[in-house]
C-alpha cells in the first residue's frame, strides 16, 4: 500500500512542477514525470507475489504469471508518450525562434 | 519487495532535483535517470518487454530534449512568484494526496491481483495464436485495434513535427 | 571545408557498432513473439542506429544512403502493411482475425500474422523516428545562424 501511495507522490510532484514553473522546458520536464508516475502505478496493479514474467517456457512449465494485460496496455502508452514529446518540443523550439525565450510570461505579454 | 521502495524513493529524490535545479541541461539530464529508475522498476516487476521498450524510448527522448536546449542559453530573469499561487498550489496538491490516499485504501493489496482477464488470457494464448510471449499475442492478436491506433497517433506526431518545422519564407 | 562530425575516434568506433546495433534491431524484431521486445523496440533500435551515423559523421552521410523522400515511402508503406494484414482477416470471417497457418509453438515462423504484424509496426515507427530527428537537425536555430556568420 505504501508502494501506490509513493506512487501517487511522485506524480503530484510533476503536476507541481507544471502548474508553477515559468520555464517551457521545465513544464516538459514536469510531464514527462506525470508520465512515467502513471505507467508504474499500472504495473504496480498487475504485480503478482512469487509471479513470473508472462513467456512461456519450453523445458519447464509455469503456472503463475503475473498479469500480462496491464503490460500490454502500458507498452503502448509509453511509445505514445514518446510522440507527444517530440510534437511539444517542435513547438517550443518554433516559439523559441519568434519570441527569443523560454519565459511563459514574456510570451503572453509580447503575443500578437 | 524492499528494493522496490528504495528504488522509489530514489526516483522521487531525483525527480526533485530535475525541478528544483535552475540549469537546463542538468534538469534534462535529471529526467533522464529517473527514467533509468523506471526501467529497472520494470524489471523488478518482471515485465521485460517494458524494461526494454523504455530504455530506448528514455534515449530518444533525451537526444530531442538535448537538441531544443544546447543552443538556447538566454537566462530567465528571477521574478518572485507570488505567494497566493503557491499557497494555491500547495492547497490543491494537498487535497489531491488526500483524497488519493482515500482511494487507495479501497485497491486489493499489493501482489494479489484479481486477474479475471489475465487468466484467460493466459490460458488460451499457445492455443489460438500459437506465440510464446503473451504480451505480444494480445497486443498484436487479441487486441490488435488498439495497436492499429497507436500506430496512427505516432503517424500524427511525425506529420505534426514535420509541419511546424518546415522553413517558411521568401525565396530569393 | 570545415571538418564535419566528432572527433577521428568516435568515427572510428562507429563504423564498427553501427551495424552491430543494426543487426541487434533486426534480432530483436524477428523473435518478437518468442521473447522480449516486438515491432516496437525493434523500430526505435533501428532508428536509433542511424542517429548514431548522423551524430558522428554528420547528416551527409545518413541522408546519401536513405534520402528523406525514401524515409517518407518506407513509413507510409509500413502503415499500409498494417491496414492491408488487418482487413485480410475480412477473408476467414472478422476484421483482424489471424488467418494465416500457426507452426508448432517456440518455432520462428509459427503464429500466423503476428511475425508480419511487427514487420509493418517496425518499418513504420523507424523511418517515423528518423525523420523526426532530421527534421529536428536540419533546423536551425537562429542563434546558430548568427554564430556561423560572423
Amino acid at each position: 500500500m505504501s508502494l501506490y501511495f509513493l506512487c501517487l507522490v511522485l506524480f503530484s510532484l510533476g503536476i507541481w512542477c507544471l502548474l508553477i514553473k515559468k520555464n517551457l522546458i521545465k513544464k516538459i520536464v514536469g510531464l514527462g514525470i506525470t508520465e512515467y508516475a502513471i505507467n508504474l502505478f499500472f504495473i504496480l496493479l498487475g504485480y503478482r507475489v512469487d509471479g513470473e514474467a508472462p513467456i512461456l517456457d519450453k523445458y519447464n512449465p509455469i503456472t503463475n504469471f503475473v498479469d500480462p494485460l496491464p503490460q500490454a496496455l502500458i507498452l503502448t502508452s509509453i511509445v505514445i508518450g514518446l510522440g507527444i514529446t517530440a510534437l511539444m518540443v517542435a513547438i517550443t523550439i518554433r516559439l523559441y525562434e519568434k519570441y527569443r525565450t523560454f519565459d511563459i510570461n514574456e510570451i503572453h505579454r509580447l503575443r500578437g | 519487495m524492499i528494493e522496490l521502495h528504495v528504488i522509489l524513493i530514489l526516483m522521487i529524490i531525483v525527480a526533485v532535483m530535475a525541478i528544483e535545479i535552475e540549469d537546463l541541461l542538468s534538469s534534462i539530464i535529471a529526467l533522464g535517470a529517473v527514467g533509468m529508475g523506471l526501467s529497472l522498476q520494470f524489471l523488478l516487476l518482471k515485465a521485460p518487454d517494458l524494461a526494454i521498450t523504455q530504455l530506448v524510448v528514455e534515449i530518444l527522448s533525451l537526444i530531442i530534449l538535448i537538441k531544443a536546449t544546447v543552443g538556447t542559453g538566454i537566462p530567465i530573469k528571477k521574478e518572485k512568484m507570488s505567494l497566493a499561487y503557491l499557497c494555491f498550489g500547495v492547497l490543491f496538491i494537498a487535497i489531491f494526496l488526500g483524497l488519493g490516499l482515500k482511494a487507495v485504501k479501497e485497491l486489493p493489496a499489493f501482489g494479489y491481483p484479481l486477474m479475471k482477464m489475465g487468466s484467460q488470457y493466459i490460458a488460451e494464448a499457445v492455443k489460438r495464436t500459437g506465440a510464446t510471449n503473451i504480451v505480444a499475442a494480445i497486443i498484436l492478436d487479441f487486441r490488435g485495434y488498439d495497436t492499429l491506433g497507436e500506430a496512427t497517433i505516432l503517424f500524427t506526431s511525425v506529420i505534426g513535427v514535420l509541419a511546424v518545422l518546415r522553413k517558411t519564407g521568401k525565396i530569393k | 571545408m570545415k571538418e564535419r562530425g566528432m572527433s577521428l575516434i568516435v568515427k572510428r568506433i562507429t563504423k564498427i557498432t553501427v551495424s552491430l546495433i543494426f543487426l541487434f534491431g533486426v534480432y530483436i524484431l524477428l523473435h518478437g513473439h518468442l521473447t522480449p521486445g516486438g515491432g516496437f523496440a525493434g523500430g526505435v533500435i533501428i532508428a536509433l542506429s542511424f542517429i548514431h551515423l548522423v551524430l558522428a559523421f554528420g547528416k551527409e552521410s545518413a541522408l546519401r544512403r536513405l534520402s528523406e523522400a525514401a524515409v517518407s515511402v518506407i513509413e507510409s508503406c509500413g502503415g499500409l502493411m498494417f491496414w492491408g494484414i488487418a482487413l485480410l482477416g475480412f477473408m476467414g470471417g472478422y476484421f483482424f482475425l489471424n488467418v494465416l497457418p500457426k507452426g508448432r509453438p517456440f518455432d520462428l515462423f509459427s503464429s500466423g500474422i503476428i511475425m508480419l504484424c511487427n514487420i509493418a509496426i517496425f518499418l513504420k515507427v523507424g523511418a517515423g523516428l528518423f525523420s523526426i530527428f532530421i527534421a529536428l537537425a536540419i533546423f536551425r536555430m537562429p542563434s546558430e545562424d548568427k554564430r556561423e556568420n560572423d
